[in-house]
């Protein structure tokens, strides 16, 4: 194999996240390391979802901490954490439906743009150099995720697989170090989710991206991940490559339930 | 340059593709020679930069060891690379090899070996994998070069090569030999071959058509200058490359007139890429036609109802008086004005969407198109033309002279082409444009050229009194009923074809007492049809054996059978009996050739007994068939198969048309 994983890249320690009187997440610890594939699985309500909160900022946990590039990381806003080069999917679509596929993947960039509003309204000078340089990169996704014949159409008017596929594009545009994929497949065919697979593995290899994955078909978390990490009810009980996460007793016991 | 020979610009000593190639970046080195969108926005390569890469890809095969005489296998979508590397492999005396891309490994491994490749220039990934696929029973093959680098850069073998690479061997290569490239183009000759082309194997195993310069140079004059193409004219290539009409229309035609070829940037994309480029001169087989205006009368079905009668209208006005407008004949006052406001309303827009508003000349080839899909697109102002060639003849025997196009003729014999017909009425060409023979096939050759030099075509038709060819069926397909009637299956076929529900039909009748047809229905059009009718259906074969759907086609037939009752010659091949097939037809399944023609023998053998159910007057037939799905899995299909009867007509004498 090419690809060669990296140091590691973010570090959790003892992260325990609370709503209330409700424990989210308790004493987790586990590391990413750059340019793997690391996949959190565990079963509904296990938590998997507000641990990538945590990872990108969104919950701030009340224990534990977390080393981003061998840095402890201040308590920080999503927006910052985008800034670092975390981007992420979510797993109800988040995209403007009235907006072309190109508007949308647009969006990716916002952040890279230095412009301000009054000079992209004139589109002169310029914000029009910054345009066509941010389009440029966003043309590469495109034909990266090859979309090329949806470019125009409103997102609205396409079906589920494929706004999954412009939600990737979008979190790509951003060019992230690290994103983070919250059940990029749920509800595809096997198709579908076959081409997403390839994709994902596409985007570690070509650019190299540290892919952070929440993911319930287990067929494709031990085909595509290099590290699993398993949650339930808040509490890691596995951690490790895909074969050994899965003989892994407690896991079997989590998703399968005791012979009693 | 170098030598008096490269820099000569009279017309006699352009005689090879490089020489063309050369001259026009001489004479308009700044003028677009190709374009290609590539990240959503269209990038132009002039005649000059297209010499430049052209000369160092060549460069880069000469290092990579290609010498004259070999031959370079060229797979993959219209990309202007691939076309650069046909160039660059005629400038070095070599012949390429165009292979159809969506041709499965084995097919590919046949073509090759047949062949004797040393060199491939493929598209991309999946390219590169059937080839890797198929290496092991190559010996010869030596070099693999790709375009497109995506998802190969884990892949080590050593005699991949990326294009990058090669064109970098190539400008290191000039450095060291400046006038190689040069001497090499001198020392090509006319009559070299230009390229082989593999018939599509409708009969038996593929076979390799060598094309001489000369041949293709000849072919693309003489279309020229029949249709007035000069530098200014702008096509779109999006028709497989291994196709010998777009290797007429994309690479020939347009090194001998120089205008613009313009690669879309993905199969999908093509409506868009059309209606953006807006060409002035299009190719497209009847089917494009056909599937374009299928989705047009589809929308139009759900606009709303004034939109719908407008459109009615108009056509109505267009089918009375649109084609005899084009064709410059007299027409009445009302119905010009009536025809200007069609053409407001809805036929300009309408060639719009079609991508065709600057359509000069198209032109139709490679199957029978339906008279009234013909009619239909030169009545809204489409100057459709009609052409007859094989891939033999460089796609160029007959062709529809401007002002002078009927229905159903392909026109008067192309400039230079000299046209006779055989007693049995099969078609005899004889002219430049001619094969030099069939690649290691002297046997091939002998049989079909004949001793006085003419290409037996395979092909029956006649004369009409105007000296225009009309085209009535493989020679070898025109069969005989029992009852003495003839029997020419694709002409039964191509007026099936064209009712939009219908999408592939098979006739049987040879040596038999009546006349009886598969069906394959259109899952677009019979889809919308039965979603509007509110009826249910699980997929392809639920929908073809729903009774409506039988009642459906069995009206197109009928239409059919009252229109064949009326033509003295055709009257006894009205349909009796007729089924719905459960799966369509597919290449994939052999059923079809790459080119998306009926293999029509190999059909009858596999569904032989669905045949013997229709004669044997069953009203029903269980068939189970393998299918095999793009990625090579295969599956079975089962189905109990109705079969119908139809209603025939009395003969009757033709009413005056």
């Amino acid at each position: 194999m090419a690809r060669k994983i990296g140091d590691v890249i973010v570090d959790l320690q003892n992260i325990s996240l609370r709503f209330g009187g409700v424990k989210a997440l308790t004493d987790i610890s586990f590391n990413v390391r750059e340019h793997e594939v690391r996949s959190i699985i565990g079963p509904n309500g296990a938590g998997k979802s507000s641990m990538l909160n945590v990872i990108n900022g969104v919950y701030h946990p009340q224990e534990g901490q977390i080393f981003f590039k061998g840095a402890l990381r201040k308590k920080m806003e999503p927006h910052e954490a985008a800034e670092q080069g975390i981007a992420r999917t979510f797993q109800n679509i988040a995209l403007f439906k009235g907006m072309t596929v190109l508007d949308n993947i647009m969006t990716g960039r916002n952040l890279k743009m230095k412009c301000n509003f009054l000079q992209h309204a004139l589109y002169w000078g310029a914000a029009q150099r910054e345009e066509i340089a941010h389009r440029i990169k966003v043309e590469e996704v495109i034909e990266f995720l090859e979309i090329q014949d949806i470019r125009k159409t409103p997102v609205g008017r396409l079906p589920y697989g494929l706004q999954k596929r412009v939600e990737l594009a979008r979190a790509l545009a951003a060019e992230p170090h690290i994103l983070l994929l919250d059940e990029p497949m749920a509800g595809m065919n096997v198709e579908e989710k076959q081409d997403m697979c390839r994709f994902i593995l596409d985007v570690n290899d070509h650019y190299g991206t540290t892919i952070v994955l929440i993911e319930h078909d287990m067929g494709v978390v031990m085909d595509i991940s290099d590290r699993v990490v398993v949650l339930d009810y808040g509490k890691k009980i596995g951690d490790g490559e895909p074969d050994e996460v899965k003989n892994n007793p407690e896991v079997i016991k989590a998703y399968l339930g005791t012979s009693h | 340059m170098s030598d008096a020979r490269g820099t000569a610009a009279d017309a006699a000593s352009l005689d090879t593709f490089p020489r063309l190639l050369m001259q026009h970046a001489r004479q308009r080195p700044s003028r677009p020679a190709m374009r290609e969108k590539e990240y959503g926005i269209w990038q132009t390569y002039t005649w000059a930069e297209v010499a430049d890469k052209v000369r160092a890809i060549a460069g880069g095969l000469a290092a990579l060891g290609f010498r004259r005489g070999d031959r370079l296998a060229v797979v993959g979508d219209n990309r202007p690379r691939l076309y650069w590397s046909v160039a660059a492999c005629q400038c070095l005396g070599g012949i390429p090899v165009m292979m159809y891309q969506d041709a499965v490994a084995q097919e590919m491994a046949y073509v090759m070996q047949d062949a004797e490749i040393r060199f491939a220039c493929v598209e991309d990934q999946e390219q590169v994998d059937k080839m890797l696929e198929i290496q092991g029973g190559l010996p010869l093959l030596e070099h693999v070069i790709y375009d497109d680098a995506r998802g190969l850069r884990h892949y080590d073998q050593p005699f991949l090569h990326g294009l990058d690479e090669v064109v970098e061997l190539g400008t290191a290569h000039a450095g060291a030999h400046p006038d190689f490239i040069d001497r090499e183009i001198d020392k090509g000759s006319p009559d070299d071959v230009s390229v082989m082309l593999y018939t599509s194997g409708t009969t038996g195993k593929p076979k390799g058509v060598c094309q001489s310069h000369s041949a293709f140079i000849a072919a693309a004059r003489g279309g020229c200058s029949f249709d007035k193409l000069s530098d200014q004219d702008d096509i779109l290539s999006y028709l497989p490359m291994a196709w010998v009409g777009d290797h007429l229309f994309s690479y020939a035609q347009a090194l001998v007139a120089g205008f613009t070829i313009n690669c879309p940037e993905s199969g999908e994309t093509v409506m868009n890429d059309l209606r953006e480029i807006g060409p002035t001169y299009y190719f497209a087989p009847p089917r494009v036609f056909e599937n374009l205006l299928t989705q047009v009368m589809i929308r139009m079905e759900d606009a709303s109802p004034i939109k719908r009668k407008l459109f009615h209208h108009f056509m109505d006005v267009a089918k009375r008086c649109g084609a005899d407008i084009l064709d410059g004949k007299s027409v009445s006052g009302g119905d010009r004005l009536q025809y200007w406001l069609g053409k407001l309303f809805i036929y300009g827009p309408l060639k719009n969407v079609l991508g065709m508003s600057r359509v000069r000349v198209a032109y139709t080839a490679g199957a029978a198109i339906g008279p009234d899909l013909f009619r239909l697109y030169r009545s809204i102002g489409i100057n459709l033309k009609q052409l007859y060639g094989q891939t033999e003849t460089c796609a160029y025997v007959c062709l529809q002279p401007d002002g002078q196009i009927k229905l159903d003729s392909v026109g008067t014999p192309a400039p230079n082409v000299e046209v006779k017909l055989a007693d049995n009425g099969e078609i005899l060409v004889r002219g430049p444009m001619l094969l030099k023979a069939y690649y290691k096939r002297p046997d091939a050759t002998a049989e079909s050229i004949n001793a006085e030099g003419y290409f037996m075509t395979g092909d029956a038709g006649f004369f009409d009194e105007d000296g225009h060819l009309k085209i009535i069926d493989r020679a070898k397909d025109v069969g005989k009923l029992t009852g003495g009637g003839m029997f020419a299956p694709n002409y039964i076929e191509n007026k099936l074809k064209f009712f939009q529900h219908i999408k592939e039909v098979v006739c049987f009748g040879n040596q038999r007492d009546f006349v009886t047809a598969f069906v394959n229905i259109d899952l677009e059009a019979v889809g919308n049809w039965a979603e509007r009718k509110g009826m249910a259906y699980a997929g392809y074969t639920d929908l073809a054996s729903q009774p409506q759907v039988y009642e459906l086609i069995r009206e197109c037939i009928e239409q059919v059978n009252a229109d064949l009752a009326s033509d003295p010659n055709m009257s006894e091949s009205q349909i009796k009996r007729f089924l719905v097939l459960h799966k369509e037809l597919d290449a994939d399944d052999g059923e079809l050739t790459r080119t998306r023609k009926v293999r029509r023998n190999f059909v009858a053998e596999k569904y032989a007994v669905l045949i013997d159910a229709l004669y044997a007057g069953k009203t029903s037939q269980y068939i189970e068939t393998q299918v095999t799905y793009e990625d090579g899995r295969s599956n079975k299909v089962s189905a109990e198969l109705v079969i119908a009867d139809a209603k025939t007509f009395p003969p009757q004498p033709r009413k005056a048309a």
